[in-house]
């Protein structure tokens, strides 16, 4: 089996990444079908404790891949939201993206 | 289109004959090829609604990897059945990730060799199968045994599972990654690292550039940890049993 941290971690994680994807406006993330199903399923195993059986190992797992997928496409989205969805930079911007600045020319290009 | 406005207000789970709908108000969710949208398992139905309802101003459809793998299970589009996929998997094997060592520079050799082999001396042990790993280019030899033992392996897990468990091996080039992963003997974090291991090996020599590793990182992870999950969802128990999984 999978070595993992705490489960109780994993949870939290869990419920992190589901206040961030968030309900729609007026439903609170509570009152959501994956957060209820995620909150049970932990009760009804009782996976917070250090030992674990076989059954909590597997759930832990999946809460744990699970995670890893929320925050993975939230990470991903993110980065596609700086980087690829601005459309077109000036050349400035693309110069700062390197680590570069454009050189001052108040003659112009000569 | 790549994106479309959110359309909907609400997003809930039904049961209905075939298994899980997702309703959209009062719309049903249907595939690509206009199917009814149905899944085996109730929490895949969650987490797919979940993946529709983190949508905000436009539907980013490249973000929802759970909606694709079921609408690839359920219509099926490359039209391959369940021999073609299994013949598609284990073409990795051949030339699977973890077993194609590079002889320089030494220190990526040490790596892979401190890395992967616990892998597939694991495979080895978890399938009674011989594996090796080598340094042509050819790849390793893989055992006749061997692949007949994946080929019945893969076999016995169902069509949905079995487009799932394809879908990772293609994402991470390797089948022992996968099995791994199936096996749940190592976390999707862990595989991908492992699956990137020259990747990441460059990146701490050179230095990493967020715009492209980062974002290749996370979208690799995002697609095997749907892929590792949809398969885990479809493999349980009372799932396995279900009319949809039937081929």
């Amino acid at each position: 089996m999978a070595v993992l941290g705490s489960p109780l971690r994993t949870l939290r994680g869990l419920l992190r990444e589901l206040r961030h994807v968030g309900g729609r406006a007026g439903r609170p993330y509570r009152n959501t079908p994956a957060y209820r199903h995620i909150v049970a399923a932990f009760r009804a195993h009782r996976v917070t404790s250090e030992k674990l059986c076989r059954a909590q190992q597997e759930l832990h797992l999946q809460a744990a891949t699970y995670l890893c997928l929320l925050r993975s496409v939230r990470e991903h989205t993110a980065l596609h939201q700086e980087y690829h969805g601005k459309g077109e930079r000036s050349p400035e911007e693309v110069a700062g993206l390197v680590g570069f600045r454009l050189p001052q020319q108040p003659g112009g290009k000569g | 289109p790549a994106e479309r406005k959110r359309f909907y207000q609400n997003v809930s789970i039904s049961q209905g004959e075939g298994g899980f709908e997702i309703n959209l108000d009062h719309r049903k969710l249907k595939t690509p090829q206009a199917k009814l949208f149905t899944v085996p398992s109730e929490a895949l139905a969650i987490a797919v609604a979940t993946e529709w309802d983190s949508q905000k101003d436009t539907i980013k459809f490249y973000t929802m990897h759970l909606t694709t793998l079921c609408n690839t299970a359920l219509d099926n589009p490359t039209q391959r059945n369940k021999t073609q996929l299994i013949r598609a998997a284990m073409k990795f094997l051949e030339t699977d990730t973890v077993c194609y060592r590079v002889e320089e520079p030494a220190a990526l050799a040490e790596l892979q060799k401190n890395e992967w082999d616990p892998v597939v001396a694991w495979a080895e042990r978890r399938y009674n199968v011989a594996i090796g790993s080598s340094t042509s280019i050819l790849g390793p030899n893989i055992p006749a045994s061997t692949k007949e033992t994946f080929v019945s392996q893969l076999a016995s897990y169902n069509m949905w599972a079995l487009q799932g468990i394809e879908f990772i091996i293609t994402q991470l080039k390797s089948l022992i990654l996968s099995m791994g992963l199936i096996d749940r003997h190592m976390t999707v974090e862990r595989a991908v690292l492992l699956s990137r291991l020259e990747e990441e090996y460059q990146i701490q020599q050179w230095g990493s550039v967020a715009w492209a590793h980062d974002y290749d990182l996370c979208e690799l992870r995002a697609r095997v940890a749907a892929g590792t999950l949809f398969v885990h969802l479809c493999l349980e128990s009372s799932t396995v049993k279900h009319k949809l999984l039937q081929d």
